[in-house]
Formats: structure tokens, C-alpha cells, sequence
């Protein structure tokens, strides 16, 4: 897989209030290219159909309307082409805490995407790309038979990232990944994200708040706002030249983001 | 392992051995004698009862019979409330609707009614049929419970994990799902099996219980029928009453366990939401 397009893409809830029904249009004909080595960036407030979007990616929702290109060609829900599509995108969510199975062990979280991968691989073989997974995020080998309980918020996000790899993407969605995290290990986990981004020439969709992390990791900056995209360029060009007010009002909100990388990394 | 258990497994175990030896070492419990209502002692270790029939005799059977109660119930109630709540909750959509109105629908069917109604057409019952409508009268409200959690884990994140990552459904339910359930499936069970053997022994008291055999209930029915309290033949309705006490206290501990048994997930979800309110402040 090359290039991810999302194109003129609808999403609507029925939401019931007693006998009425109102439809919430929680994605309003948004429309952007996901490529390899490229990082774009989702902002939007809360509610604005950031994680929507990730599902819709995800084959979680389904569209209204719309569509989902790989190479220009349909994305398929079923078949072959649907899962070697999963196993091109992967996810890591934002909540650490409620993404790993709490009754299972951190190797059986990362060796059944490599089992679903390689159906062909041998017991150890799925085992020693395990351990390499664990290496990559910088963790040591011996968390294999840990369970997540025994995590910290951090460690847990760096294994969701490691099973977001296992199954080799070309494409990964992060959303809000390090919103849960403590303040003094964001940075870190951010670093992590890029560095595997730099060595595996991801496409990634960075989706988050703070407008002074997506200006410094994301090439591009898309802005939300109810479901809309009001503003789409250059990380530099979004941030220095706001055109939409609510971007404006953003970026006023964060006007200095070498100080508040500053602040991350302290 | 907590204290409570341990005294949990002791007794229940004792009981358990008690009812599934005990009916092998001990002679016929029905055999009618010359000397009814002797007390402990005399060639019985728990005396006679008013047409001299063994009542250790009798309460080694009467044990086996309320366990085969327990038992069936308890397996039944898993059965149908695992299908029902968790399948239902799982598949979603027609299915669950369907299911939980079932569910719903046997939930307010009364037990007491429905047993007295089978009785009435059915002259001899046999344990097994006993055990049955207890059965179905008691699995709802364990489906109901299994069918909350079941929506609440499946839509999870670590389940949207697994089915990104292409897991098939089936595996899903059974290896993401299923172990988080094992708790709360286990003090269901547990609960079950309390409630049959209560049930089973009402029942039998007022008389309605299971023709032609013995469990804890029917011994306290005779015992009740032969003025045993009036006369003072403690020995004859003190153990089996006893043996309800005990076996529903010990049951009672485990399911209390249980709860405690260091549960990964609650640790979890307390940290999560420690975590959540320090990001935030
Ligand atoms: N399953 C659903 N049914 C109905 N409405 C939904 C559903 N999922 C999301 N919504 C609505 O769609 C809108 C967008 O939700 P979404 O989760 O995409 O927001 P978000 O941008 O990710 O917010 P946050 O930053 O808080 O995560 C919200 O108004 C939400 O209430
Ligand atoms: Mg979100």
C-alpha cells in the first residue's frame, strides 16, 4: 500500500430521544491523503469526529457516504483485500489502561498479531520477533510475561505501539496517544512514534489537542471543527498564518510551542 | 489464599466427600426398625427416627441428593445464562434483543407457582425434574448480570484491538472476552448452586419437592411430619438443618473469595481512573 485517501467522506449517528430521532453529523465531508513517511496532523476539540474518523480508517464504522481509497481502488470490508488492508492500518488507541486485556500477558498481546501475520512462522520465530518488537519500543525482553496490571501508563503505550507494528503497517492511526499519559513521559513516547515513523517510512494520522506537539512531529496540520475540515496546510503555514477563527483561537491558546515543548520535556 | 477461602473449600469439601462416599459405606436408609426415635449412640452414630431408619444413613443420601441438586442447577444456570447473556450481548443487535426479552420474559416468571403447577401434573417426580425447574426459573437474573458486562467488555478497547488485528469472531469472544467473565461466571455458578440447594429444601419442606428421594429438604419434611421437634429427636432434624447451614455458609465464602481474589482488572480500572484525574487537574 502506497497512498490512503479518504474522500468526501459522511458519517452520520441516529441519535433516539424518546419517539424523535436527530442525526448527528459527527463527519462532514472530510477528504485528505495518507502517504508513506508523512505525518499529518488532527486537531479539533472535543467532539469535533477525531476518533470517527480513526474508526472510519479502522473499519470500525461504517460510512454514510464517502469513500476509502488504497492506490485509488475501493477499500473492501470483506475478503482477502479487507485484511491485508488491516494489516496495512493499525491503530494505537488513547486509552492505555483499556487497550490491553487485562487477563492476558504482554507476549500474548504482541505474538498473536505476529501469528495472524505469518501463519507460516514457528513457535520460535513468533517469539523472537516478539522480543525484537519489545526492543524496538525500548522496552526490555522481560516484560514478555508481564501482565498489564503491571505497567506503568507509559510502558503500556509503548506495547500498544509494538502490537500496532506487529503486523508490519504501512499506515498507523494514533489517536490522542499520549493524552492519558503523565505530563513528564509525553514527550518521550511522542519521540518513540517519530523515530518509528522516520525507520519504517509510516504514513501516520496524528490525532490530537495540543496544537504545539502536532506542529513539531506532523508535516501537515488538518483543524476540525464539528466534523468539518476548516483548515489543511503545512504544519508551519496552519500555526503561523491561521486562517479559520477557531484555529486563530487555538493557536492563541498555544502561542509559544518551543516553550511548551520545553515544558514536556522538563 | 485468604483464611475465608480456605474455610470456604474445608467445609464445602467436607461436605462434598461426606456425599459422595458416604452413601457407600453406610447401610440402607429406608429399612424400617423396631426401635424408632433412639438417640445418638446405641449402634447409630445419629439415632433413629420415629419408624427406626437410620438418620446418619439417611443424611449420608439426603447429601448426595441436594449436591445432584446443586450440581445440576448450577450447570444448568451456567449454560443457559452464558448463552443467553453473553452470546446475546456479544452477536448484538436481532439477536440480543431477542435474547434479552426471553431473558426478561422468564426473569418475572415466578418460581414457587410454576413448581406447585408442575406438581400438580406430574405425581412422581424425580430429583432431576426438580432440579430442572429450578433451574429454569432461577438462570435469568444471571444472564442479565453476564449480558451487562458482556456489552461493557465488548466494546472495550482491547476488544477493537483484537478485531483490528483480525482475530476471528469466535476467538474473540472466547479467549478476549470469555477470561474476564471467569469471576463473575464463578460467583454466579456459586450463587446458583446456593439457591437450588435453598430452593430444593423449601420445596421439599412444604412438600412439593422430589418424590422417593432423599435430600436435606425431604429429611426435614419427615422430620417435621414426625413431631421430631415436638418430641425433643433433635438428631433428627438438627443435622440435615445444619448441613443447609453449613454447605450455604461455606458456598456464601468462596463467592465472597472470589470477589476479593486480586482481580487485574479492578486494579486497573482504579489506576486508570486515578490517572485520568491527574491529567486533568
Ligand atoms: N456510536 C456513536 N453513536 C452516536 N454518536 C456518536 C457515536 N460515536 C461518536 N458519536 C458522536 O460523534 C461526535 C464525534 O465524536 P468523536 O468521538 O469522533 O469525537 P473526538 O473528536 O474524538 O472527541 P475527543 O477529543 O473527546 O476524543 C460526538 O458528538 C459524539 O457524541
Ligand atoms: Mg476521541
Amino acid at each position: 500500500m502506497s497512498v490512503l485517501e479518504m474522500r468526501e467522506m459522511v458519517k452520520e449517528y441516529r441519535l433516539r430521544e424518546g419517539l424523535r430521532t436527530t442525526r448527528l453529523r459527527a463527519v462532514d465531508n472530510v477528504s485528505f491523503e495518507l502517504t508513506p513517511g508523512r505525518t499529518i496532523a488532527l486537531v479539533g476539540q472535543s467532539g469535533s469526529g477525531k476518533s470517527t474518523i480513526a474508526k472510519l480508517l479502522m473499519q470500525l464504522e461504517r460510512p454514510t457516504s464517502g469513500s476509502i481509497l488504497v492506490d485509488g481502488e475501493p477499500m473492501q470490508y470483506r475478503g482477502a483485500r479487507a485484511a491485508a488492508y488491516r494489516k496495512a492500518v493499525q491503530m494505537v488507541f488513547q486509552d492505555p489502561f483499556g487497550s490491553l486485556n487485562p487477563y492476558h500477558t504482554i507476549g500474548h498481546h504482541l505474538a498473536r498479531p505476529v501469528t495472524l501475520h505469518h501463519p507460516d512462522f514457528t513457535r520460535e520465530q513468533v517469539d523472537e520477533r516478539v522480543l525484537e518488537l519489545l526492543r524496538r519500543v525500548r522496552l526490555d525482553e522481560d516484560y514478555v510475561g508481564r501482565k498489564p496490571h503491571e505497567l506503568s501508563g507509559g510502558q503500556r503505550q509503548r506495547v500498544a505501539i509494538a502490537r500496532a507494528l506487529a503486523p508490519e503497517p504501512a499506515i498507523l492511526v494514533a489517536d490522542e496517544p499520549v493524552s492519558m499519559l503523565d505530563v513528564s513521559i509525553r514527550l518521550g513516547v511522542l519521540n518513540l512514534l517519530a523515530a518509528l515513523q522516520r525507520e519504517e517510512n509510516l504514513g501516520v494520522l496524528y490525532i490530537t489537542h495540543d496544537l504545539a506537539t502536532a506542529r513539531h512531529f506532523s508535516d501537515e496540520i488538518m483543524v476540525l471543527y464539528h466534523g468539518a475540515v476548516v483548515e489543511h496546510g503545512s504544519a508551519d503555514d496552519v500555526i503561523l498564518n491561521p486562517q479559520h477563527e477557531y484555529t486563530q483561537l487555538l493557536a492563541e491558546a498555544s502561542p509559544a510551542p518551543e516553550r511548551r515543548l520545553a515544558e514536556l520535556g522538563h | 489464599m485468604t483464611l475465608k477461602l480456605a474455610v470456604g473449600l474445608g467445609i464445602a469439601g467436607i461436605i462434598v466427600v461426606f456425599g459422595v462416599v458416604g452413601p457407600l459405606l453406610v447401610g440402607n436408609p429406608s429399612t424400617v426398625r423396631d426401635l424408632g426415635l433412639t438417640g445418638p449412640g446405641n449402634g447409630f452414630l445419629l439415632g433413629t427416627t420415629q419408624t427406626g431408619q437410620d438418620v446418619f444413613a439417611q443424611l449420608a443420601y439426603a447429601t448426595r441428593g441436594s449436591l445432584i441438586i446443586g450440581v445440576v442447577v448450577g450447570a444448568l444456570t451456567l449454560l443457559l445464562s452464558s448463552f443467553f447473556g453473553i452470546v446475546g450481548a456479544f452477536v448484538g443487535g436481532w439477536a440480543d434483543e431477542a435474547f434479552s426479552l426471553f431473558t426478561n420474559i422468564m426473569l418475572v416468571i415466578p418460581g414457587l407457582p410454576l413448581v406447585i403447577l408442575i406438581s400438580s401434573y406430574v405425581p412422581n417426580k424425580s430429583i432431576w425434574l426438580v432440579a430442572a425447574v429450578l433451574a429454569i426459573t432461577s438462570w435469568a437474573g444471571s444472564a442479565r448480570v453476564l449480558r451487562g458486562f458482556t456489552l461493557s467488555v465488548r466494546s472495550r478497547d482491547y476488544v477493537l484491538a483484537a478485531r483490528i488485528s483480525g482475530e476471528k469472531r469466535w476467538r474473540i469472544l472466547f479467549v478476549e472476552i470469555l477470561p474476564n467473565l471467569i469471576p463473575l461466571l464463578a460467583s454466579q455458578v456459586v450463587f446458583a448452586v446456593i439457591f437450588a440447594i435453598l430452593g430444593e429444601a423449601g420445596l421439599s419442606f412444604l412438600g412439593l419437592g422430589a418424590s422417593g428421594s432423599f435430600t436435606w429438604g425431604t429429611m426435614l419434611f419427615y422430620a417435621q411430619n414426625g413431631l421430631a421437634l415436638r418430641l425433643g429427636a433433635w438428631w433428627w432434624f438438627a443435622p440435615p438443618g445444619l448441613a443447609i447451614a453449613l454447605f450455604g455458609a461455606a458456598l456464601s465464602l468462596i463467592n465472597f473469595s472470589i470477589d476479593e481474589i486480586i482481580n487485574p482488572k479492578l486494579r486497573s480500572q482504579t489506576r486508570a481512573e486515578r490517572n485520568k484525574w491527574s491529567v486533568k487537574s
